[in-house]
């Protein structure tokens, strides 16, 4: 078929027009109309985002670490007290290391924010490493399988019986907070001889874990056991409820955050 | 026939070997398994009931478990309410090793009987025996 230029600029504005009936002509009309009409139709109510915090979840689980508290001794103390509580086991490796809660440096801890200057005395404290149990966690993002995933408290939770092993949460998560069992862990529990934790399982080959929040412990009406072993450092508490505890106690003290900028919204919280 | 002698000679190992199985087991039979229900957790108990029937028990544990396992997880529920409405807490370790304490002569009676290597076990332990 032959086609003169007039035929072809009309088809062509023709394509134009129906192309520009979906979703990308309004945005080019008038943008964020459609979007703004979606999350009317989906959350029943027409302020937008305005009204998050009201309507926000009834309880977010957050940890405080009061830095000011915390020595050499106790970070041992609460480290020896998760990883027994969970049947972590101890490599004596980097390469093979498993690891729920752990010691770093103020350097390492904040690298983005990192301030030479700082009181001198800080640089030097143990700070506490953890999952952040992020509001907007990357690892539940990744997982092909959905075996980590956020509860409505806000708990970032480990289906063992559903990871594959991929790894693809321990390249999301941009805090480090989770280890992959290359070995069997029980082999390395065994050469420990230590005594287990009969009421908590150990994991298997090839799955990826990490802190909990102890969430079988919250299960039984418990705290973490992390608090347990030392109440003065180690605050836990409802992030949602402006009369908790732990918000008393963010009002009054200077809290930091890892690496707030990447939007994860964690929910450990270092008081300075 | 030709080679006739070979052939049979090559039948005969063939049969002795394809029916050795059988004839080395004929008249033995493995006895049913019968896993045991006397821990002293069970004895003490005036009514002996698991946390549902015993029929639904033995037919359905495995569904159970795995049931049990996405309620407690992921849905973070750990009450288990039965068809007679009793609640019982979801736990491997915590509520059902608590009273089938004998692991060696309950679960795993059936389990090797029948050929099945469940993966609880892989990181589940039980909590009486000194074996991980």
């Amino acid at each position: 078929m032959k086609m003169d230029r007039r035929d072809f600029l009309k088809a062509a504005g023709l394509s134009a027009l129906v192309g520009l009936g979906g979703k990308g002509a309004f945005e080019l009309l008038k943008p964020g109309d459609v979007d703004a009409a979606m999350h009317h139709e989906g959350h029943g109510h027409g302020h937008g985002h305005h009204e998050e915090e009201d309507t926000g979840p009834k309880v977010r689980l957050a940890m405080l670490i009061d830095m000011r508290a915390i020595d050499k001794e106790k970070a041992e103390k609460i480290i020896h007290a998760c990883h027994h509580e969970h049947n972590v086991p101890n490599w004596g490796n980097p390469k093979d290391e498993i690891k729920w809660i752990w010691e770093e440096e103020y350097e390492h801890v904040f690298p983005d924010s990192y301030n030479e200057y700082i009181a001198d005395d800080i640089k030097a404290l143990p700070f506490l490493l953890m999952c952040n149990h992020c509001d907007e966690p990357p690892c539940v993002r990744v997982c092909p399988v959905k075996a980590t995933f956020r509860r409505p408290d806000g708990l970032v939770a480990q289906d063992y019986h559903r990871c594959i092993g991929c790894r693809f949460c321990m390249a999301a998560c941009p805090y480090g907070s989770r280890s992959f069992n290359w070995l069997d862990p029980r082999v390395a529990l065994k050469k420990e001889g230590r005594e287990l934790n009969k009421r908590f399982p150990t994991r298997m080959r090839g799955v990826v874990e990490k802190c909990n929040f102890c969430v079988e412990r919250l299960s039984e009406g418990k705290q973490p056991a992390c608090v347990e072993a030392c109440p003065d450092v180690m605050h836990f508490g409802n992030l949602a409820d402006a009369n908790s505890e732990i918000r008393k106690i963010l009002r009054k003290r200077i809290s930091l955050r890892r690496k707030l900028e990447l939007g994860t919204k964690p929910s450990v919280f270092y008081l300075v | 026939m030709y080679d006739s002698g070979k052939v049979l000679i090559g039948l005969a190992i063939f049969a002795a070997i394809f029916l050795f199985p059988f004839l080395y087991n004929h008249g033995s039979m493995t006895p049913k398994p019968e896993p045991k229900l006397d821990t002293p957790a069970i004895k003490q108990m005036a009514v002996k009931k698991c946390v549902d029937d015993t029929k639904f028990m033995i037919t359905t544990h495995m569904q159970l478990l795995n049931d049990w396992r996405d309620q407690a997880l992921r849905d973070g529920d750990r009450w288990y309410v039965n068809k007679a409405g009793e609640k019982h807490w979801i736990s491997l370790q915590n509520t059902c090793m608590k009273c089938h304490s004998n692991k060696k002569d309950f679960c795993d009676k059936c389990h090797t009987y029948a050929g099945v290597e469940p993966y609880c076990w892989d990181c589940h332990f039980d909590p009486n025996g000194s074996e991980l």
